[in-house]
């Protein structure tokens, strides 16, 4: 047990009275390994924040148990947790200058002076915050504040770094550069970190494993190419991607030879039987509905498959994505070169039956990820 | 910043020179006064120009007030001792417990506690003398009446919750983070109350703190009923000056003179601390 960083057990939070008040994080069960980043990832609102801040010790635990290198903590003060926290609205010291705001958190460790020096600079070195060594928080930007407050958590030597929306203020080309020196600090030192982000190309590029979460709800932790292959439901799946998933309503009928989807506006789907694994066939037809999705770069254009009617063509420089009316919904498809097509335009799209996510109508849970059973 | 005109800038210049002779001549014809003897303020058509005394001054620090009749005592500068005495005590009194209090209805919401904070707010929307008669019986009874600890005990409904509302407002101005990334280095909250969010709210408590005197000082009805003469403020003191022989329009100009110079040095002496509020509005978040 001795390399579990962070092990939160049946944790619920409330706002307000246990039971009666806004239930905010429900039963959320994690485990985090020493030395692993981990991101949480979800929408406003979805409890991510509140989730950090209880492992900070900001908020009160309503149930469960939080333990930290093998110790429960959900009691006590965080002076006595050990973990380092970056926070959303940067938070220094307005009579501090930068340095003195990153010197600070050092303070409690009671380092020489020297020693304090040389990590200031060298993880301002890191995060391009040199020549604001000498200023006043607000005499300088959102984005330089939010290093500076990076910066004050990733210097000290805590048993976790939580880093709450960390880059969410920076430029594009400073953020893709930042994410990679960090993710080498951080693993250089062995740190174990939480980044809370809402951003999943950062989720992507910095974690080992993503908590996805809404609503309160862990949906699914896992690795991010697990994410993207096989999202346990169909809120992973149309939440981590981009463009999102397509996602359609069907009906199944199967029979020996073939699997049958029956879409909206009389659009059919037929598969040979073989396409798919027994398991799956069974599974598949157990249910009266289902909810189809493919991502955009897996559909296929193709003169015998089903019609639908060019809505958008545009071209980002690098791709092209094209919506097209289809079955009652919209259907995107991502192409790589430069596409003619006009608006109005017929298209045939053929669904290859590998890269079909199918998820149960009523829960949303995923029923199989291609030839596989979920 | 705009560009003016001449003509805008002198007519600017009118206005305020305007503003600042109606709010600053009574208070300088005060000053005049106080260096005049009764006959020349009561003097038709009133005059600038007369010859110096500063007889009512010396009247008011040696306690002897002349008048037609003869020779009154009064207890002028006993009077000032008090204010000053009961206004700086009744102040640091409200200080230690309603910045504490503030910070505590700030930042921890609690089942009550809005409650509660409104109830020490309606202190200072009864009307005084309402509460004054119930309070006279109680402090009979308690022996408090005309005693310096009651009427600071008294001067505490002024106080309390002035102080309490304008610093809670102080404090949920600066962001909890600021505090939290402060615990989480490895302080205490008491220790973050001290070194952060004291510091930070530190020009609203003065401000507060400078409003509450100036409400203290200005009392008259709590402590013309509460206290006797020895321990009444010159709010009360000043009913001196009107005798059975005239009213004494110099010495009473030279009290007002000397009344104020307390809160005004007190006024100039916070001025810095309360320009420095205003720039720190970057703590928000």
């Amino acid at each position: 047990m001795t390399d579990t960083a962070l092990l939160i057990k049946d944790v619920d939070k409330f706002y307000g009275p246990v039971d009666y008040g806004v239930h905010a994080v429900k039963k959320l069960n994690m485990d985090v390994r020493k030395g692993e980043i981990i991101a949480l990832l979800g929408s406003s609102g979805c409890g991510k924040t509140s989730t950090l801040r209880m492992i900070a010790g900001f908020e009160a635990v309503s149930r469960g148990t939080i333990s930290l290198a093998g110790r429960e903590v959900q009691t006590l003060p965080p002076v006595r947790r050990n973990v380092a926290m970056a926070f959303e609205g940067y938070s220094l010291y307005p009579p501090l200058t930068v340095r003195e705001n990153i010197a600070f958190a050092l303070k409690a460790s009671k380092l020489s002076q020297n020693v304090v020096d040389e990590k200031v600079a060298g993880i301002a070195k890191l995060l391009e915050i040199e020549d604001i060594l000498g200023r006043y928080p607000s005499s300088i930007s959102g984005g330089q504040q939010q290093r500076a407050s990076l910066g004050r958590a990733l210097i000290r030597d805590a048993n976790l770094h939580l880093l709450d929306e960390p880059m969410g203020q920076l430029e594009p080309q400073l953020r893709a550069l930042l994410r990679g020196r960090i993710k080498h600090y951080i693993r250089e030192r062995g740190l174990t970190a939480i980044l809370v982000t809402h951003d999943q190309t950062e989720a992507n590029a910095l974690a080992d494993r993503i908590a996805v979460m809404e609503g309160g709800v862990l949906q699914q932790f896992d690795t991010p190419q697990k994410i993207k292959e096989r999202p346990a439901n169909l809120f992973t799946g149309t939440f981590v991607g981009e463009p999102p998933m397509n996602v359609f309503e069907a009906s199944v009928s199967g029979s020996e030879s073939k699997v049958a989807f029956g879409l909206k506006d009389g659009v059919r789907l037929e598969y040979p039987a073989s396409d798919f694994s027994h398991a799956v066939r069974d599974a598949l037809v157990k249910r009266q509905k289902v909810v189809l999705g493919i991502r955009p770069y897996s559909v296929r254009r193709s003169a015998d498959g089903v019609t639908g009617r060019v809505a958008v063509n545009q071209w980002l420089g690098d791709q092209t994505h094209i919506a097209a009316d289809f079955a009652g919904g919209t259907m995107v498809l991502v192409e790589h070169d430069r596409t003619e097509l006009d608006v109005g335009q017929p298209i045939g799209i053929h669904l290859d039956p590998s890269s079909l996510h199918v998820f149960d109508g009523e829960s949303g849970q995923a029923i199989s990820h291609g030839q596989e059973l979920a | 910043m705009e560009t003016m005109s001449p003509l805008e800038r002198a007519l600017r210049g009118l206005a305020l020179t305007l503003v600042v002779v109606f709010f600053m001549f009574p208070i300088f014809w005060i000053f005049l006064m106080s260096f005049q003897t009764n006959e020349t303020i009561l003097a038709i058509p009133p005059s600038v120009i007369f010859t110096p005394t500063l007889s009512n001054y010396a009247a008011l620090i040696t306690g002897k007030l002349q008048t037609a009749a003869g020779t009154l005592d009064i207890a002028f500068m006993s009077n000032l001792g008090n204010s000053i005495f009961l206004s700086v005590a009744s102040v640091a009194v409200s200080l230690v417990l309603g910045v504490p209090a503030a910070y505590a209805f700030a930042r921890h919401k609690f089942r009550g506690s809005e409650d509660i904070a409104f109830t020490l707010l309606s202190f200072r929307f009864a009307p005084p003398l309402l509460v004054l008669l119930p309070l006279t019986q109680y402090f009979q009874w308690l022996g408090l009446s005309n005693t310096y600890f009651g009427l600071i005990w008294v001067y505490q409904l002024i106080c309390l919750p002035l102080i309490l509302w304008i610093v809670r407002g102080y404090f949920e101005d600066i962001s909890a983070d600021v505090e939290y990334a402060y615990r989480i280095a490895g302080h205490s909250w008491f220790a973050t109350f001290r070194k952060i969010a004291l510091p930070l709210a530190g020009p609203g408590i003065a401000a507060a703190g400078l409003l509450a005197f100036i409400f203290a000082w200005n009392n008259f009805v709590f402590a013309l009923v509460l206290a006797s003469a020895d321990k009444q403020p010159v709010t009360v003191g000043a009913l001196a000056f009107v005798t059975s022989s005239g009213i004494q329009y110099g010495q009473i100009a030279a009290a007002i003179v000397l009344s104020v110079t307390p809160t005004l040095a007190l006024a100039l002496y916070a001025q810095r601390y309360l320009v420095e509020g205003l720039s720190l509005g970057a703590v928000k978040g």
